[in-house]
Formats: C-alpha cells, structure tokens, sequence
C-alpha cells in the first residue's frame, strides 16, 4: 500500500446556462445602440451626476432617476491597461486574444465610466486622456458587443 | 448591553501553494486548534462562530453547514459572511459585533480559502456584472492595473515606486515562518519579471495560497481573564463605494479614505502617521502600498514614493508595513483579511517573533476587495475608553 497518496477529483466538463435580465435602464440602452448607435445616459436630479451604464437610483443620493441624455459616442480614455498574460475566459470558455486593451471610457458629458476594449494595434497612441471613438459592430443584437472596440482618433 | 471586545488568542496555517493533504474542513481545523491552543481555551468555552470564504471559489457553498467537525460547529450558533475579498475582515467586524452586543463571551472567526481547488479568475468573474463588467473584466488584475495607471498618470509616480513596495514585503516575509513566498527579491527582478498587465509585473502581485486563520473575541467581563495582555479592538469601518467597475475614482481609494477617517475618529487619532505603530494592510499589489496609505492619510496624495523609499514602512523605521510579508506573500483570499487582522493582535500582544515591531500600542489591519471596497480594524494595546 502506497503511503500519504493525496488523491484529487475533478470537477470535468460541466457547463451551466444562465439568462440574465438586463433590466429596463440597460433595455433602453441597448435597444438605442442596436438600433441607433446612440448612447443613453441617466442624470441624477439631486447631484446631477451623469450615470453610464444608465441605472434607476443614484447611490450617493438614494433618489430614483429620470433624466435620460444621450453622451459620447466620442470620449477620452480615463484609465487603462494592456492586459498581457494569456487566461481563459470564464464567460466563453476561450482563451482570451492577448494582448488587449482594456479601457475606462470618459463618454463626452457622462461622469461614470464604460468599460471596453481599446484597439492595440498601435500601443504608443493609447494613454489617459487620449480621444476615442467607438467602433460598432455590423451585426447588432443589443449587447455590449454591438461596440467592437474603441479606437484612438487623436 | 454593549461591551468592549478584545482578541484573546489567534491561529493560522503554515500557507502554501497547494495543500492537497488536507480537505476544507481539515484546514480549517488546523487553524482552529491553533487558536483554541493560543488562548488556552476550549472548543465548549466557544459560544458562537462566524466563518467565512469567497463565494463560488472551490465551486463549494455553504461553509458554514459542511465544516462543522472543523471547525467545531456541531450544534453552536455559527453564521457565514462573505464578502468578497474583504472576507477576511468583514468575519472579524461580524464578531465583535456579536460580542460587543453582549449577547455572547466568546465566539471563535475563521477565515479560509483553497485557491489550488478551482479557478480563481473564473470564481472572481462570478462577483462582476454580467451585462456591463465581464466583457473585458481579467479577473483581480485589470481593474488593478487601471488604479496603479492613474496614479501613475496623476502623480507622476513610477514603476520603480511599485517595485519598491513589493521588495520590502518579500523582505518582510523572510521572518514570517507562515508565508508562502519567502525569497527575497531586487528591484531589478521586479522590473524584469513579466508585464501581465501595464504597469503590473509578476513580482508586484500576490499569488494564490491554500490556508486558514482564526480569532478567538472575549468580552470585556473575561477577556482579561484569558489572557493577560489581550488585543482590545478600538474600532471598525466598512465601506462599499459602487455599483459597476466604471463608478470608481481610479487613482484614489474612496472606501479607504472615508473608512479611515471613521476609525481616526471613534479613536480620538489626529495624526495616524504618528500614532500608529505597525499597520497590516491587505494589500493584493505593491501600488496599492503607495495609493492606500495616502488615502489612509499617512502622507499626502503624491508623497507615499518617497516616504516609502526612505525606509519609514520597512522594519525598524517609522511605521513600519507589513512585517508578515503581507497579501505579496500570501493569499489564501478569504484568509487573507483575518490573517492581517490576526497578525495586528500578535504585534500588540508582542507574539509575533521575528517580525514583531517593538512597543505597539496602536496596529490597523484591513481587508481589500476587488471592487473598491474595504473593512479595516483599530487594534490597541490598552482598554478603550
Ligand atoms: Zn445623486
């Protein structure tokens, strides 16, 4: 008999299907990008912060919103990185095409920011503060993939 | 009827990459006898336990149901919290919550994690939005990434400044026997390691660890009776600042700031560059070491590189920073916060051998989570007021 084995099982293939609502702010939101191309925020009444993703309460001010604006589509990069290493990406499954950018997009006239990809192809264009506009997909289906990346125009 | 709260005896594992010898409830037990062991306490002495981990890491939920023979559960009023990376220290808050209320003496916290179990970017995903975050989300690293790069970009700080961090907490680590990276590294190799995400190299994070801590509170009517010299919790903040990834102030830590001035309040602390002693911070990169403390009000925004690289948060200067070798050393994420929290009581009951830091009347520890929040502890060496 073997001493101290330390025997491991698996967890194997298993996938699980999920079907999440996205609720009656990001509704509108998605419908007016797959439609539209446009970009829906939601002001607060109280502080007048501009939120995107559009929400129905303000946090800071616990008040419900109302306010639709359209931003962007152009916008500034507020932060960034690039990421580098190669993982797998839990939502596909797929290994993620490494290197990416990876940008918190400043919509013109919104104060919270909208994550998505920035184009890598020339790195040294990419900094904060940088100007962007957004790429759109050709195939709509009203999701956050109906933006293929963001790119630098200045 | 409200008591004060102190920390009579704490535990912890030796932590590691991988522990396949054991299962959950095995390490949590180790943790647990250790800390029963430190204050000379039985598990019938306990009448209540908090225990917690990370929602969805190891794929196993419901801690609090499957580790009873662990942790010594079996037929005790036990409650799980988790919170996300905050874990650690938000199980911490909820006991000196149930002991301050007075409607317990003694109740025991633990906190675990097997990182080695499952896939920690997968588990972190689950904690994210997903409409809005997971498109581009990396797991703990990108948004990280994002908070170093603007700092960086408001500052004028530099990777270097990073790099520093990390050099002084794997130097640390080298006098704790429970770390598990324990090899010293230069600035060069922190530079060289690899880019994983701009301006985070390897050598800047933290790894993934299989372990356990525990924590045993006593109120006040005892406390002293456990143990002559116990840890009296001066006060607790917790702050959670956003809904979606895009709401925070990336280069600043708001959560950090407003919870800090909370526990320099309750306190009567006026200048906590000063004041404290010894701080443990959960600190899952190096340029969270610079950013943090800022936001904590050691130094003013822009100052923490300096202050860092003249020695003031290494052993035997001013304040120094994580003498255990910190989250940079170890991560056995929801471990991580109670670990701080356990190794801010031994400094203040003066247990903490070769990383102890002389005198300590005030230690802060805190936890961290990837979404901006955080939890933090005020320990002291004398009774509160
Ligand atoms: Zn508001």
């Amino acid at each position: 008999m073997t001493q101290n084995e330390n025997i491991i099982i698996e967890s194997g293939d298993a996938i699980q299907p999920f079907a999440y609502s996205v609720g009656m702010h990001g509704s509108k939101f998605f419908t007016e990008l797959r439609d539209n191309r446009r970009f829906m925020a939601i002001k607060c009444p109280k502080c007048k912060k501009v939120y995107m993703p559009p929400r129905g309460v303000c946090g800071d001010c616990f008040v419900e919103m109302k306010d639709w604006v359209e931003v962007g589509p152009k916008g500034i990069i507020s932060t960034f990185t690039i990421l580098r290493f190669a993982f797998i990406d839990p939502e596909t499954g797929a290994q993620k095409p490494v290197p990416y950018g990876y940008g918190f997009i400043k919509f013109d006239g919104a104060d919270t920011l909208f994550q998505h990809y920035i184009n890598v192809k020339d790195e040294t264009r990419i900094r904060i503060g940088a100007r962007v506009e957004p790429v759109f997909s050709k195939d709509r289906k009203g999701s956050i993939r109906d933006i293929e990346y963001f790119k630098v125009i200045d | 009827m409200a008591k004060r709260v102190a920390i009579v005896g704490t535990g912890q594992t030796f932590h590691k990459s991988h522990r396949p010898d054991v299962n959950g409830q095995e390490l949590i037990n180790e943790a647990v006898l250790r800390a029963l062991a430190d204050a000379d306490l039985k598990m019938k002495d306990i009448d209540a336990i908090v225990i917690g981990n990370m929602d969805h890491f190891e794929g196993i939920n419901y801690v609090d149901c499957w580790s009873v023979d662990g942790s010594g559960g079996t037929m005790k009023p036990i409650i799980k919290l988790t919170t996300g990376g905050t874990t650690g220290c938000t199980v911490a808050i909820g006991g000196y919550h149930l002991v301050g209320s007075g409607m317990f003496d003694k109740v025991l916290i633990i906190g675990w994690e097997k990182n080695s179990e499952s896939d920690t970017t997968g588990a972190i995903t689950t904690a994210f939005d997903p409409v809005w975050d997971r498109l581009v989300f990396a797991g703990a690293i990108s948004g990280l990434a994002a908070e170093a790069q603007a700092y960086i970009a408001r500052y004028g700080a530099s990777e270097r400044d990073g790099a520093r961090v990390s050099v002084r907490d794997r130097k640390h680590a080298m006098n704790n026997p429970h770390a598990q990276l324990r090899k010293e590294v230069s600035l060069e190799e922190v530079l060289a390691s690899p880019m994983l995400a701009d301006p985070i190299h390897l050598l800047d994070v933290c790894p993934r660890s299989d372990g356990a801590c525990a924590v045993i509170m006593a109120s006040e009517d005892i406390a002293e009776k456990i143990c002559p010299k116990p840890d009296w919790i001066w006060a607790t903040a917790s702050r959670h600042s956003y809904s979606y990834l895009g709401d925070a102030d990336y280069g600043r830590l708001t959560s950090m700031r407003e919870g800090s001035q909370e526990l320099w309040k309750k306190a009567g602390i006026r200048e906590p560059r000063k004041e404290l002693d010894v701080i443990e911070l959960y600190q899952p990169y190096s340029f969270g070491g610079l950013i943090w403390i800022e936001d904590m009000g050691i130094v003013g925004p822009g100052e923490a590189p300096q202050y860092i690289w003249d020695g003031n948060t290494d052993m035997g200067g001013e304040l120094p920073i994580n003498p255990s070798g910190g989250v940079i050393a170890t991560n056995p994420i929801g471990a991580t916060g109670l670990i701080r929290c356990a190794e801010a009581t031994m400094q203040v009951m003066g247990k903490a051998q070769g990383r102890q830091v002389p005198d300590v009347n005030f230690a802060f520890s805190s936890g961290f989570g990837g979404c901006w929040w955080t939890d933090m502890i005020l320990h002291g060496n004398k009774k509160p007021n």
